[in-house]
Order: structure tokens, then C-alpha cells, then sequence
């Protein structure tokens, strides 16, 4: 793209290296910005600076945390003993809004996928297994998509898990086949949790 | 079924071109290259989506066009049901049944059974092992849809499972618990694939077996056998079994996917064994074995397509072919061959109505 400025044409190009945004898009967004004040657009990019700055991941759970421990870690009126176990934090966020949750919960941070690359070993699981002895956890739900490797996944999880003489439930699969958690409606995925069953029987 | 009607614009070497076939027996006759096969190809289209020869859709229009349409109206339980194939070169394949997109072309296949004889199912003697399991597959998933959806599950868990193997010999290491979830999905989708295709073949061997004798006139014995290391021990004993081949190896070397179909004549292998003829009866055996199995499971007559087989043949076999063809066992037949001469005598002996087509230089005409 030929522009006439070169501080356009850098702040274009950072704007394009988002995931879904193209060139045109990109000019018409940065063309924007720049008609807006300057208290204005340093609110803007220095929000996004702090976000990187502060946000960490959460000791506990692995879900995004301004804290050590994040705010559903924290909570005293949240039930320790019983961890729900997602791929990540968009997972998390699908299931409080059914508020029929309360428990903890376990972000695993993908799922196992040899052709991707993806072992156990780079997954939370460790942390998992070692919370779930400390914590004196008495329930495990998987909420894991419902795809080959999310399937897969919680399977390799129940041997490990039923070892240690804990429950562990998987839930209701009304969830279509083949369906993303985060991409099931609210209701469904409420219900689902409600009617968790033993992994046994999935 | 019955198709009543068929039209074509730009499709391989037909500009435009009009036909009503007989529901009997049809019989286009031209020299090579005069576009008889194209004819079959098109009603192929109209029941795979797709080209029999070509995987290509845009390489399947008219030199130098942009496009091409086949139409077509069957006559199912004395209803009609148009069918539209539009290809447009740059732009997404247009299905329509009565005037109405398809949502997925999956939803289509199998709506207008049909079975092709060509010369080229001699792969299914000279290629791997693969074409065979084609074959088997492409019969059961006609019928059944579960099996199918076991297929894709089956090769995907194995795709992750021959990474896993791969993995552990890059990084020389090796873990027993992530190599059991995927040897554990192997099994789930493996076992009952493996039933199905046992199964099937109970019922498909006897078939076959009546269909080359009839054929044939009890020349020789012939026989499949369903080769599959499953027939012996269960999939759980035999990846335990091969654990150690299958590390040296990096893939998975025992499952379904390495299940194969042996062709026999008189007990010996018929690739080796079987003369050009023998080779040639026995793959018509296999089509119209096909043929007999889907339209026992589906309740329908499928059509027929026969395109050149009797080149190779001896007179006596062709009649015996167009003599099985028919009787009611079968129902609207399309037939190619380059001799006027040979097959007219041969169609005036048959108790069916028939119709001979004409074709030359991409035209089709009836033949007075
Ligand atoms: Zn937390």
C-alpha cells in the first residue's frame, strides 16, 4: 500500500497483523483513529499496553487473573473440592454464564493432538493431578469439546484421575457431536452441567 | 427409476444434445471419440455429482465455454424428479432437485442408485489394495451411514496415532498412556467396521459367485476371500502384538486400513492366473453382484451403464451379458459399443423394447 505518511503505513500494518483483518480494513479503522483526539487514542493503545502488562495467569487454574489468584479462585463462597476441567478461558466464560456452576475450574490450555503437536506434556495436567491432591478435590467434571480430541483427552484425564480414587463425571452430552463447548447456547450448556454422569458411563 | 429425459449444454464435447431414453434397454453406438461414454458420464454426474472419469468438474466443460448443465427427470414410483447440474468455472458446483439447492452434495448420493460397468474397474484387479476397500466401502456406505462416519473417525484417530508414533521416534521418547487413548479409538470405530464388512460379504459372495457362473456358463470356480488380520485376533491383541514393528516403522501397520479383498479362480490368484477374458468376466461378476445388493437394500431398481465391455469379449458372452441385462432382475440399461453389426442381432433376440442411438461428433441421434 502506498500512503503518504510513514506513521500511517506502521500503524496500518500493526492493525492488519490482527487475526481477520485485511489491509482496507485495516486503513479505514487506522484512518479512523486518527480523526479522534489525542486523549482519546492514548486511552485507546494504552489499554491494550496495560492489558499486557498486567493480566497473568491465574497460579491456581490457569484462567486469566489480575491477581495471583483469580476472582472464581478467590471467592469464598465457591466449592474448592469440585474442579471443572476446560480447554481454555473462552470455555470458562461460556459456563459462568450459565450460572449453574459452582465450582472451580481447570483450564488445560488445548487438548492432546499429535498431529499438532500437542502432547500431554503441554497441557496443564500436571498441575492438575497435583492440585486436585492438595486441594482434597472430590469431584472432576470434564467439559471438554465433543470432538475426537477432546474426547481423547478426557479419556487420557479419567485413567489418571480415577487412580487416584476421585470421581469424575463428564457432561451430559447434549451437546452436539462434533460441537465446540463455546459455541453451544447457554441453556443447553447449563443443562448439561446439571446433568453431569459418571465418565463410566458416557 | 427411470430417467425420462436427459439434456445436456457444453458438456464435454456436446454443445447441446436432447434425449428420451427407453425405460428398457438403450444402446448408443459410434466409432472412438464420437462422445458415447460422455452420454453415460452425464447420468453418472446426475447421481454422484460428479464425473466417473474426471475428478476435475471444470476440466469436464466444452473446449473453450465457461460452463456446462446436465438436466435430468426421473420417473420414481410414477412421480417426476428433475435434476440440475450446473458447473461454472471459478464458481461453487450448483445441485438442485426440483429446483432446490442441495444443502451438502452428500445429501444427494445415494438418492438415484446406479451401478457403472466400465473398462476401467480392471483396477480393481491391477491397483493396491486400496481400490478394493473402495469398493467394499463404497457398497456398504450406500446403505448404512454409520459406517461411513466410523470411516472418517477411524482415519482420523489414525492420523493422530501415526503422529504419536512419529513423535516418539523423533524425540526417542515413548509413553504407553498417550499411545493407549488412540489405540482405544482405533478399536471403538475399527471392530465394528471390520463386522460391517464381514457381514457384507456373507451376503455379497454368493451373489457374486451366481452372477459370474450365469455369466459364464459355469466355466470355472471363482471365489473372494476377505483378507484382514482382524478375522483372527481382535485389533486390541494385534497393535499390542505389533507395538514394536509399528515404533521401527513410525505407522500403524495393523487395522482395517490394511484389509484387502483376494480374487481367486479355481484357488489361485486371478491376477496371476485369470486369462484377459476370465479377468474381464470377473470384474462384470463384482458390478452386477453391486448391482443386485443395492437394489435388495434400497427397494429400488438402479440403473445400469455399461459402457464398451464387450471389446475382449467373445459373441457368445456378449449375448449371455445382454441376456442377463434383460430380464427383470434389471431394470433401464445404457449400453455403449463401436459395432452396429454385432448388437443388433443380438437386441432383436431379447424380449425388451430397445433403442439405438446414433452418435457422431458429439450428437445424438435415434437409429431408425
Ligand atoms: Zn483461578
Amino acid at each position: 500500500m502506498d500512503v503518504s505518511s510513514k506513521y500511517l503505513q506502521h500503524a496500518v500494518e500493526e492493525i492488519a497483523s490482527l487475526p481477520g483483518i485485511g489491509k482496507k480494513t485495516a486503513l479505514r479503522l487506522a484512518l479512523h483513529l486518527l480523526k479522534r483526539t489525542k486523549s482519546e487514542v492514548e486511552h485507546f493503545s494504552g489499554s491494550i499496553a496495560q492489558m499486557k502488562e498486567h493480566i497473568q495467569f491465574c497460579q491456581k487454574c490457569g484462567n486469566i487473573s489480575d491477581e495471583e489468584k483469580c476472582g472464581i479462585c478467590s471467592n469464598p463462597r465457591r466449592d474448592p473440592q469440585v474442579v471443572c476441567v476446560v480447554e481454555d478461558l473462552r470455555d470458562v466464560m461460556a459456563i459462568e454464564a450459565t450460572q449453574q456452576f459452582n465450582g472451580l475450574y481447570h483450564v488445560l490450555g488445548g487438548v492432546i493432538s499429535p498431529m499438532d503437536g500437542i502432547g500431554p506434556g503441554d497441557l496443564n495436567i500436571a498441575s492438575l493431578l497435583s492440585r486436585i491432591e492438595d486441594d482434597k478435590v472430590n469431584e472432576v467434571i470434564l467439559a471438554l469439546s465433543v470432538t475426537m480430541e477432546g474426547d481423547t483427552t478426557g479419556f487420557y484425564l479419567y485413567k489418571k484421575i480415577h487412580q487416584l480414587g476421585i470421581e469424575v463425571s463428564s457432561i451430559a452430552r447434549g451437546v452436539s457431536i462434533g460441537d465446540e463447548l463455546q459455541y453451544t447456547d447457554e441453556l443447553t450448556l447449563g443443562r448439561s452441567i446439571i446433568q453431569r454422569r459418571p465418565y463410566e458411563q458416557v | 427409476m427411470i430417467l425420462k429425459s436427459l439434456s445436456l449444454v457444453n458438456f464435454k464435447n456436446y454443445e447441446e444434445a436432447v434425449l428420451e431414453p427407453n425405460s428398457n434397454v438403450n444402446c448408443f453406438i459410434g466409432e472412438n471419440g464420437q462422445g458415447k461414454t460422455n452420454v453415460l458420464d452425464a447420468i453418472y454426474y446426475l447421481a454422484f455429482c460428479k464425473s466417473f472419469f474426471n475428478p476435475i468438474d471444470s476440466q469436464n466443460i466444452r473446449h473453450d465455454q465457461s460452463f456446462f448443465v446436465i438436466q435430468g427427470t426421473f420417473v420414481r414410483s410414477k412421480k417426476d424428479e428433475n435434476y440440475f447440474c450446473g458447473i461454472k468455472k471459478g464458481q461453487k458446483k450448483q445441485f438442485k432437485r426440483n429446483k432446490k439447492e442441495y444443502e451438502k452434495l452428500s445429501e444427494h448420493i445415494g438418492r438415484i442408485p446406479l451401478v457403472m460397468i466400465s473398462p476401467a474397474d480392471s483396477f480393481l484387479i491391477t491397483d493396491g489394495s486400496e481400490s478394493r476397500r473402495k469398493f467394499v466401502d463404497g457398497v456398504i456406505a450406500q446403505f448404512n451411514k454409520s459406517y461411513l462416519d466410523n470411516l472418517l473417525n477411524y482415519q482420523r484417530a489414525l492420523s493422530q496415532r501415526n503422529a504419536l508414533l512419529k513423535s516418539f521416534a523423533e524425540n526417542r521418547n515413548f509413553d504407553a498412556d498417550s499411545l493407549a487413548i488412540w489405540n482405544e479409538k482405533l478399536i471403538t470405530f475399527g471392530e465394528p467396521i471390520h463386522r460391517e464388512r464381514h457381514n457384507f460379504l456373507e451376503e455379497f459372495i454368493p451373489l457374486f459367485q451366481k452372477h459370474y457362473k450365469k455369466i459364464t456358463e459355469n466355466a470355472e470356480n471363482v471365489n473372494l476371500k476377505y483378507s484382514s488380520a482382524m478375522n483372527e485376533k481382535n485389533l486390541q491383541e494385534l497393535l499390542e502384538e505389533f507395538l514394536g514393528k509399528d515404533q521401527a516403522l513410525r505407522y500403524t501397520t495393523q487395522g482395517i486400513h490394511k484389509d484387502d479383498l483376494t480374487f481367486e479362480i479355481d484357488k489361485y490368484p486371478l491376477k496371476k492366473f485369470g486369462s484377459q477374458g476370465q479377468q474381464k468376466s470377473f470384474v462384470i461378476a463384482l458390478k452386477f453382484a453391486q448391482f443386485e445388493f443395492i437394489r435388495l437394500k434400497k427397494g429400488t431398481m438402479p440403473l445400469l451403464l455399461l459402457d464398451d465391455i464387450f471389446d475382449k469379449l467373445d459373441s457368445k458372452r456378449v449375448e449371455a451379458i445382454i441376456e442377463m441385462v434383460s430380464t427383470d432382475d434389471f431394470g433401464q440399461i445404457f449400453i455403449t459399443d463401436t459395432n452396429m453389426e454385432r448388437i443388433k442381432p443380438i437386441l432383436k433376440k431379447i424380449k425388451k423394447a430397445y433403442q439405438l442411438f446414433d452418435v457422431i461428433e458429439g450428437g445424438v441421434q435415434n437409429h431408425e
